[in-house]
């Protein structure tokens, strides 16, 4: 339902399907065993991919023998880095002019003279089965000689470092200064000062279908058909014609079912270039699908950061400054096109952002490591600036004697004070933090809680409670930094909706789902909006050659941006069916409606003809419309947003922890958000963005990293060594919204998928450093594994 | 390299299927490359993540850590062919009603540990229904809607709402 401001629309009528919970067809396959992933398409002739990797974090390359690679059965192909460089139309450079200053060097999709990570592909054997190419890439032989790595972030830019890439002058990929309002006066005001060091360990995203591409190509026409898993079909069409120089119109892209994305697969990867390469020099389809061992070396990681932060407060409890340094960790390269920064530059974006404080300073260098390189992962940056932000102002809130609460209810932003600009610069509107945290404290029972938390600590017990407000960056806009930047990545989505001579509806949209619900959500509002049952709108997504150009599904937008357009063209098909039928009754357009299939008479809901009549007429009996009029019965709308950078969307988080000081082990025992994503058109399938999201973050909280040792080695690169959250420590999760409609749209709906993720760490921090309160110790350092609480205690 | 094969007779599904096959080659592989049985997954190869579990002689086992020569004579059932037997059509609409999974790449192999959990026909808390899945990861649904699902099955076949 929309809120008062809102005026009352077409979603809000009785029969709407907007605020319901709805399934999913997509849900129904996967239950049976009948979802179809990439790796379950095979296509006659069909050749596998398996690729030789540098077992070296940096080495030159002296020579690379293939000859007997070659010579073993069944295989059909065996490319090297040379050779493949040949069939690109040159190197891929991973800057965007939007971030300015930034450098990249030159990269190819397989090394040719050097290997600047390890997993970096060097060579690639095709042949009959994957069991096969393995065997054969066995018999490659690379001559390498070792070269000094850049492996710590910490000491990249020391001048006695080596560096990556020497043509750079340096291993600094950007650097970044916000400096707002008066920090000096700012600190000079405040009371209190506090200052900490935070470390974030590196992770990825361990989706649980790996990267996988088929590659189709027919030497024929020349046309090219690329089934992949991934969120952005477009950008892959972009990005692999021009690396491999098709015409992009000749190139298709199918996503088919996605097992599981979270910003993995909205990047372009060299193997997958590779292997859609050889299936252009083979003229057959060659399928490569990553190996977990693969996708720990190989997937973009995320989120090594290092942030020193300093807090000033009255000491009523007000914050007067911040500051924050960040010391950001990419890989060899950036990542291309959406690059390695970003992370750190939303940091910088977000830090403190739920707050009413005008003096803030930031700071960040990112720097290239001899590492896979890093990109963008559910909630890019949010977790660390969260994470840092709100455990200061946990640290300020003890300082002065005032509950975590109550010193966020300071300090938070009012919600009729709207718009406004946050510290670090950023444009917010529509926002609700004091409804927000004021429902939090009502859900969690806080004041009871506490209570509860004292008696347990009274028996040795140690509970801690954690509060974390939260900003989060959504749907971005055009004015921001792809499309601006350079790349080929659309920021406006579209659909096309059209009319089938049965009374049935086409929803073919450039936003994808890999599970969230994307189609099911596009569908309830056509339908709301066409009047008819959700099961006469049928969505399609994930093909190129069927959908309108667009962005795809990446940074909470699909709903926020496709679900405007899905609004707006149904809006607009509606229209045309109720001219027609005006036409067809000699009735005025306005006083017809549609309800439950049918034309209607707005003044008494009486029945004059159905939504399928009108199909049929329009489509095969167009004689009984005058010839002025053309019925074309489908529509294109395209949407974007104008001057904003992001949707940014906020909320509140809180935890319940218990903590074993002995064994540093965490109990994760009840967990809240209050989010305001806007409009709410699936309740369900919010809830579960919210829930899974909050795992994903709690998995990097407490569990997951990517350990390299000093020669940049990977040392867990399996699912045995590297922890997930599994079902046995995961908690129930409550989760509420509130609805503040974003006005930048009529759908009012901003992106939930991220906000999970974003605050959950920041959350689990805060609750267990309250559990550690009396023991005067502090976790700063994320995953806070046992042997991290216990450092804090000064026990190991 | 020239392949080892072997002969094997087994039951997949209730049908009777001899075939000869490698014998590196690993029962999952085996069922989806040879039988076109694509429900069961491939996450991680190394007997973590349960995206492959079936069942074998009636417990669920991992297909990614045995070998299809070690299924001979075996009676196999993969998630195609349990929901062709109607045995956990509940479950499985409860799964689509609550919600209980986003990408569905984990789905059939946690469908395969429940219906283990489920043939014990015993009231679980929701504590050992998370245990019970403990070997099943799913990267998308933090497992709570999976929780909810699987109670409200055991509540409704117990007769206890």
């Amino acid at each position: 339902m929309a809120n008062k401001t809102t005026p009352l629309t077409i979603l809000d009528r009785p029969n709407s399907y907007i605020g319901r919970s709805l399934s999913r067809e997509g849900a129904k396959r996967a239950v049976a065993g009948r979802g179809r992933y990439t790796d379950d398409i095979s296509l006659p002739r069909m050749l596998h991919a398996a690729f030789v990797r540098s077992p070296y974090a940096h080495a030159k390359i002296l020579a690379v023998n293939v000859d007997e690679a070659r010579q073993q059965p069944e295989v059909a192909l065996v490319m090297t880095g040379t050779e493949l460089q040949e069939l690109c139309t040159g190197p891929w450079i991973g800057t965007l002019s939007s971030f300015e200053g930034m450098k990249s060097a030159p990269q190819y999709p397989m090394a040719i003279e050097r290997a600047c990570w390890q997993g970096e592909p060097i060579v690639m054997v095709v042949a009959s089965s994957r069991a096969a190419a393995e065997d054969a890439a066995e018999f490659v032989i690379i001559e390498y000689e070792e070269l000094p790595v850049v492996a710590d972030k910490e000491t990249a830019l020391d001048p006695e470092c080596p560096i990556i890439h020497p043509e750079l002058g340096d291993n600094l990929a950007f650097r970044k200064i916000i400096d707002n309002g008066d920090v000096k006066q700012g600190l000079a005001d405040a009371d209190i000062v506090i200052e900490e060091t935070f470390e974030f360990g590196r992770h990825t995203a361990v989706s649980l279908e790996t990267r996988a591409l088929l590659a189709d190509y027919s030497k024929a026409d020349g046309h090219l058909t690329l089934y992949t898993s991934s969120q952005v079909p477009h950008m892959i069409q972009a990005v692999f014609a021009r690396t491999l120089g098709l015409p992009e119109h000749n190139v298709r892209i199918i996503a088919p079912d996605v097992g599981g994305s979270f910003g993995l697969k909205i990047h372009s990867y060299g193997d997958e270039v590779a292997t859609t390469a050889a299936s252009i020099k083979l003229g057959r389809p060659v399928k490569f699908i990553a190996d977990r061992l693969e996708s720990f070396l190989t997937d973009i990681h995320a989120r090594e950061n290092r942030v020193w932060g300093r807090i000033g407060v009255s000491k009523e409890g007000e914050i007067k400054s911040l500051e924050i340094d960040v010391r950001s960790a990419a890989g060899a390269y950036s990542q291309f096109p959406r690059t390695s920064v970003f992370e750190a530059n939303q940091i910088l974006n977000i830090t403190g952002g739920p707050y009413k404080h005008k003096n803030y300073k930031a700071k960040t260098e990112v720097v290239y490591l001899n590492k896979v390189p890093t990109s963008q992962y559910r909630a890019v940056g949010h977790p660390i600036g969260n994470s840092v932000g709100e455990a200061l102002v946990d640290q300020a809130a003890e300082a002065c004697g005032i509950d975590p609460l109550e010193m966020r209810r300071r300090n938070i932003m009012e919600d009729d004070q709207y718009p406004r600009v946050s510290a670090a610069g950023i444009k917010l509107q529509d926002m609700s933090h004091q409804q927000c945290l004021e429902a939090l404290a009502k859900h969690m029972d806080y004041e009871n809680l506490r209570v509860e938390q004292d008696k347990f600590r009274k028996n040795g017990i140690q509970r801690g409670i954690g509060i974390a407000a939260f900003i989060k960056g959504t749907a971005p806009g055009p004015a921001g930094y792809y499309g601006t930047g350079g790349a080929p990545i659309s920021s406006q989505d579209a659909c096309t909706i059209k009319l089938e001579p049965s009374g049935g509806v086409i929803c073919m949209v450039g936003v994808t789902d890999q599970g969230q619900g994307v189609d099911t959500v596009m569908g309830q509002i056509a339908a709301s909006v066409l009047g008819l049952r959700a099961e006469s709108v049928r969505v399609i997504e994930g093909d190129t050659d069927a959908v309108p150009y667009g962005g795809g599904t990446y940074a909470s937008r699909a709903t926020a941006i496709g679900g405007e357009a899905t609004y707006q063209a149904s809006l607009l098909l509606r229209k045309e069916i109720l001219s027609i039928a005006g036409t067809l009754l000699q009735a005025e357009p306005i006083t017809l409606d549609i309800v439950d299939e049918n034309v209607v008479n707005k003044s008494d809901n009486q029945i004059r003809i159905s939504v399928s009549e009108i199909g049929r007429i329009g489509h095969f009996q167009v004689a009984e419309l005058p010839n002025n009029i053309q019925p074309t019965l489908s529509v294109t709308y395209r949407y974007r947003l104008h001057d904003a950078l992001y949707i940014f969307t906020n909320g509140i988080q809180g935890a319940y922890v218990e903590v074993d000081i002995d064994t540093g082990f965490i109990k994760l025992l009840n967990h809240w958000v209050v989010e305001d994503c806007g409009r709410v058109i699936s309740p369900q399938l919010a809830d579960e963005q919210v829930r899974g999201g909050c795992v994903q973050g709690i998995g990097g909280a407490l569990y997951e990293e990517c350990v390299y040792n000093e020669a940049a080695q990977l040392q867990n690169g399996t699912l045995a060594d590297y922890l997930t959250p599994m079902a046995g420590e995961m908690p129930d999760i409550n989760v509420y919204h509130i609805q503040t409609p974003t006005s930048v749209s009529e759908l009012g709906a901003k992106g939930v998928g991220e906000s999970g993720t974003g605050a959950a760490p920041a959350v689990l921090m805060n609750a267990v450093n309250d559990a550690l309160r009396p023991f005067d110790a502090c976790v700063t350092k994320q995953p806070m594994t046992p042997e991290t609480v216990l450092a804090s205690l000064g026990k190991v | 390299m020239s392949e080892e094969t072997s002969e094997i007779k087994l039951t997949v599904n209730g049908d009777l299927i001899t075939k000869t096959v490698n014998v590196r080659q690993h029962l999952v592989d085996f069922l989806r490359l040879e039988l076109g049985l694509t429900g069961s997954h491939l996450g991680c190869e190394h007997g973590i993540c349960g995206a492959c579990s079936v069942w074998v002689d009636g417990l669920v086992v991992r297909g990614c850590l045995m070998l299809a020569v070690q299924a001979d004579g075996g009676d196999v059932t993969t998630i195609e062919g349990l929901t062709e037997t109607g045995e956990i059509a509940d479950l499985q609409k409860n799964f689509v009603d609550r919600n209980a999974l986003q990408c569905g790449f984990c789905t059939p192999g946690m469908l395969m540990t429940l219906a283990e959990l489920l043939r014990k026909s015993e009231l679980s808390s929701r504590e050992e229904i998370r245990e019970h899945i403990s070997g099943n990861y799913c990267r998308c649904t933090g497992y709570h809607a999976i929780v909810d699902a699987v109670e409200t099955t055991i509540r409704d076949r117990l007769g206890d709402s």
